[in-house]
């Protein structure tokens, strides 16, 4: 998140775009409650009518996959009504007379058929944001897990950037993440394209970096994704992957195109995984470790304003459950890997802060009562609640000229449903945490996929069936929930149990950049099963 | 004089003498709020300080120079050059007579400190005040809707004092408005919207009302299942394990079990606030399923139990193997975004010093 949680209380106007935050984020989901409550205007664009939509003032049901068009839309209608903020775009921005000029041919007249809402519709939503400063955006994995996702991000970027939403307090650009610590591990270095710090691989000095403070040469270019290191398990040739460490991830039931996957990780030669149950994904290695877990490890956690924050063990691990620290440095001591002699969390966690900028001025004594928000670049720096106050980190704030594309698929005569997957509240994730915990099953007992009583009606189902529902990968049997929470034409469910393993029909395409899979959206077709 | 640190907060007013020291104040500002300021200890038992403040538990009050009944400090606002007592004699045999009251209503006055984060306020005052003596025995408001078969709160309003601490954390902190008041006076009652099951109503059992209740009259039915293990109860301060907001908790152990979650009032990301994931889904810990060994694949497909040892070098072997056989690109680390930092800098340490690769990820694409 640019801004802090609390801002969440401040802004006139809340945009949240595929984000249903109610469920996923609930404390969030209170401060926009008390925001509204202030008199704060809320617009909701999500397909299906959730709880944010129930309590929004405006919802848009926009067919699922195309966000791109009503966010241009949505830039027209603010540049024509000049609602646009010049001194911001002179002084902290560029390309904006170029990204000006591109909007002009997306009226909402031109957005209205792809999103399948009014055009009346998209100019209100415009002229809110752009009347109502400060105006926040807040977005979840409705806005990134789509082969678009980046060019969804960069237009809510253009949105705030011409409105000037940026760095002032209630405003920014909010990402809500997902995983209590999905953005520590980025923070981290976890991933293929940044050392530690969101230092770039590419950057030939910051190889020299961790060149000379891991003792061996680091390639200086970025590494393959995850996606792709799937995609290669097995292969023949220089690309071939052949054994992966793999550390708390239940990859077999939340990653897309479950078949591809388990044979992918089947085709290895080697697999270990860590974990703290035998996951569906352990079930595959060839060996497996077992972890510590919440209330019995110490360490570190940044939450989704970057907030860096203590974690505390109160009780001892079951077993010889280890840390996950002490077990990956087990490892690379047995391969002779030089640097892994840590003693504690505490003698980790400090060599992040001596090697990352964004946490050069933090040490385990600092974050005691978790105060700071990175970047904290020195010891006196008070932390940065806000980010963009001043000047953005490279200069200028870029406009990007982005157009729409359809989903990967779309929807036709064999496949002519849109499946949207999402999380519900009593539920998180594969469940290996909230479906061993007592009393959830009270509230959530089983998966079922939400279906308008209309397409139910017409389509020859009743509530409590059971259901056939194919896409172009596979077929998975689940209950049916007749609900007007759905839009006609789009069901939806999460992919939470692994009764109900959605992820064999998803994975139709992935996000060019950042190989990020279309999770949200997949047609299928959905056919009554006979009750012989 | 106690001058006000943060002079932004809002435009300085003037100043009240409270028990005979001259205090500061800003706009906005009631009696209670400066009291606690300067370290008066005023008590209460309808405050909570994230809620409006509603001023009908009387136990709050003081007297102030020129106005001849005592008035309730949490809603009055402070004017310049007022002059607060916060315990003469009267005021404490006045706060005395009312808790005696509150007891005489109340069941059970004696409440296990499992049952929520608040929960003593209510037994700390009647001990404070040496009000337990019973003095108007008599009839006890309130009926308990114990048969909720919800597995998280129980409703026993017969220790409902009708502070409607639960009513208004839902309304105000959750934006819920699951719970209402029902009737005036001796026949009030806390009730749902059409008098049935939690579950049945807009309730999302975030455990808020719970843990604001300051009687035990709503109390969480999960951690008071430990009410009878031995041992004191132990806090510890972390973070909740679910999703990215990272709301602060605190962790409710007996030896070395945990037994529930409270919210940390001073979480800076939550503020006390929980949502049922953070507050109810913790036993997963001590779930028989969890792996307490490490497991080595046998060539008839079974996993056998292994020492740390001999699993560490088969790991390390494994990786060894495949990188003089396939190059250093041909291995793969995938770090947690559920784990702590520590785990995910030593993931990315493993490939990066170890194979001088940047082939790592984490699930983040998922
Ligand atoms: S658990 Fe939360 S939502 Fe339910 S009644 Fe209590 S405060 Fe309201
Ligand atoms: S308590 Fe709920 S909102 Fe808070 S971090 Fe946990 S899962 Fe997220």
């Amino acid at each position: 998140m640019s801004n802090p949680l609390s801002d969440m209380e401040h802004p006139n106007v809340i945009f949240a775009i595929g984000t249903n935050m109610t469920e996923c984020h609930p404390v969030a989901a209170t401060r926009l409650k008390k925001a509204i409550a202030r008199g704060a205007k809320m617009i909701v664009a999500d397909p299906r009518t959730t709880r944010m939509a129930k309590i929004a003032d405006l919802h848009l049901p926009i067919r699922v996959g195309s966000d791109v068009a009503l966010l241009l839309a949505m830039a027209h209608v603010i540049a024509r009504d000049d609602l646009i903020d010049p001194d911001f775009i002179n002084a902290r921005t560029a390309g904006g007379e170029e990204f000006l000029k591109h909007v002009q041919q997306f009226p909402p007249e031109w957005a209205a058929p792809i999103c399948e809402v009014d055009a009346s519709l998209i100019e209100k939503a415009a002229r809110w944001y752009g009347e109502g400063s400060p105006a926040a955006i807040f977005y979840t994995l409705g806005i990134t897990e789509h082969i678009c996702g980046v060019d969804n991000v960069q237009s809510l970027c253009n949105l705030a950037l011409m409105t000037g939403n940026l760095g002032n307090i209630g405003g920014g650009i909010n990402p809500m993440r997902g995983q209590n610590n999905i953005q520590g591990a980025g923070d981290c270095g976890a991933v293929p394209s940044n050392f530690p710090g969101f230092q770039a691989c590419a950057d030939p000095e910051n190889a020299k970096k961790f060149s000379d403070a891991y003792g061996i040469a680091i390639d200086s270019e970025k590494g393959i994704t995850k996606v792709t290191a799937l995609n290669n398990a097995g292969k023949d040739g220089p690309d071939g992957i052949h054994a992966m460490l793999i550390d708390g991830e239940n990859t077999v039931v939340s990653d897309p195109d479950k078949k591809h996957c388990e044979q992918a990780l089947r085709s290895l030669d080697h697999l270990v995984v860590i974990d703290i149950f035998m996951t569906e994904t352990a079930q595959m290695a060839d060996i497996v470790l077992p972890a510590t877990a919440f209330a019995e490890t110490d360490g570190v956690q940044t939450n989704t304003e970057r907030r860096v924050q203590r974690l505390r063990a109160a009780v001892k691990p079951p077993g010889e459950a280890k840390p996950d620290w002490w077990i990956i440095s087990g490892i690379a001591k047995h391969m002779e890997t030089p640097g892994f002699e840590f003693q504690s969390a505490r003698d980790v966690f400090n060599e992040l802060c001596s090697l990352s900028p964004i946490y050069n001025g933090l040490n385990w004594d600092r974050i005691e009562n978790g105060e700071y928000q990175w970047p904290v670049p020195t010891s006196e720096h008070p932390g940065t609640p806000r980010l963009h106050e001043e000047e953005f980190k490279n200069g200028r704030g870029l406009f990007k000229v982005i157009g729409y594309r359809d989903p990967a698929e779309v929807i036709d005569s064999d496949f002519p449903v849109w499946l949207t997957t999402g999380r519900r509240l009593q539920a998180y994730h594969t469940r290996t945490q909230t479906g061993r915990s007592s009393g959830i099953d009270y509230l959530l007992d089983e998966e079922s996929l939400e279906i308008h009583p209309d397409d139910a009606n017409a389509w020859g189902i009743d509530d409590g069936d059971f259901v056939r529902m194919s896409s172009r990968r596979g077929t998975i049997e689940i209950k049916a929930r007749l609900t007007d929470r759905s839009p006609r034409g789009t069901v939806f469910t999460s992919f939470s149990f692994a009764s109900v393993p959605v992820n064999i029909l998803t994975g139709s395409g992935y996000d060019p950049v950042t190989d990020t899979a279309e999770l949200k959206v997949c047609p299928v077709a959905i056919e009554p099963i006979s009750n012989t | 004089m106690i001058a006000l640190k943060d002079k932004s907060s809002g435009t300085i007013l003037g100043s009240v003498t409270i028990d005979d020291q001259l205090v500061e104040f800003h706009e906005g500002e009631t009696i209670y709020q400066i009291a606690e300021r300067s370290r008066r200890n005023i008590p209460t038992l309808c405050y909570d300080d994230r809620l409006e403040a509603f001023g009908a538990c009387r136990v709050c009050v003081v007297e102030v120079e020129g106005i001849r009944n005592p008035v309730a400090s949490c809603t009055t606002l402070a004017s310049d050059g007022m002059v607060i007592r916060t315990k003469t004699d009267t005021i404490e045999k006045y706060r005395k007579t009312l808790l005696e009251m509150v007891a005489s209503e109340n069941r059970d006055l004696d409440i296990n400190e499992l049952a929520g984060y608040a929960s003593q306020e209510l037994g700390t005052l009647l001990d404070l005040y040496q009000a337990r003596n019973g003095r108007f025995k008599g009839k006890q408001s309130g009926h308990s809707n114990q048969d909720d078969k919800n597995p998280f709160i129980l409703r026993d309003y017969d220790n409902c004092i009708s502070c409607y601490r639960c009513v208004r954390v839902c309304a105000e902190q959750e934006g819920d408005h699951a719970i209402n008041v029902m009737n005036r006076g001796f026949e009030t009652q806390i009730t749902t919207e059409f008098g049935n099951d939690l579950r049945d109503s807009q309730c999302t059992f975030c455990g808020q009302c719970v843990q604001t209740c300051p009687t035990g009259a709503l109390t969480d039915k999960k951690a008071i299942r430990a009410k009878d293990l031995d041992g004191e109860v132990h806090k510890t301060r972390s973070v909740c394990p679910y999703c990215g907001v990272g709301c602060a908790v605190d962790i409710l152990t007996k030896g070395e079990r945990v037994v529930g979650i409270q919210p940390a009032m001073d979480g800076p990301a939550n503020e006390g606030a929980l949502c049922i994931k953070g507050q109810y889904a913790f036993d997963f810990v001590h779930h028989p399923d969890r792996l307490t060994k490490p497991l080595i694949r046998q060539p008839d497909g079974s996993f056998r139990e292994a020492e740390w040892e001999e699993a560490l070098q088969a790991a390390a072997d494994g990786f060894k193997k495949v990188r003089q056989k396939h190059g250093r690109h041909s291995v793969y680390g995938i770090a947690s975004g559920r784990a702590p930092h520590e785990a995910a800098y030593t993931m990315q340490k493993f490939m990066r010093a170890g194979f001088g690769t940047n082939y790592i990820d984490n699930c983040s694409r998922s």
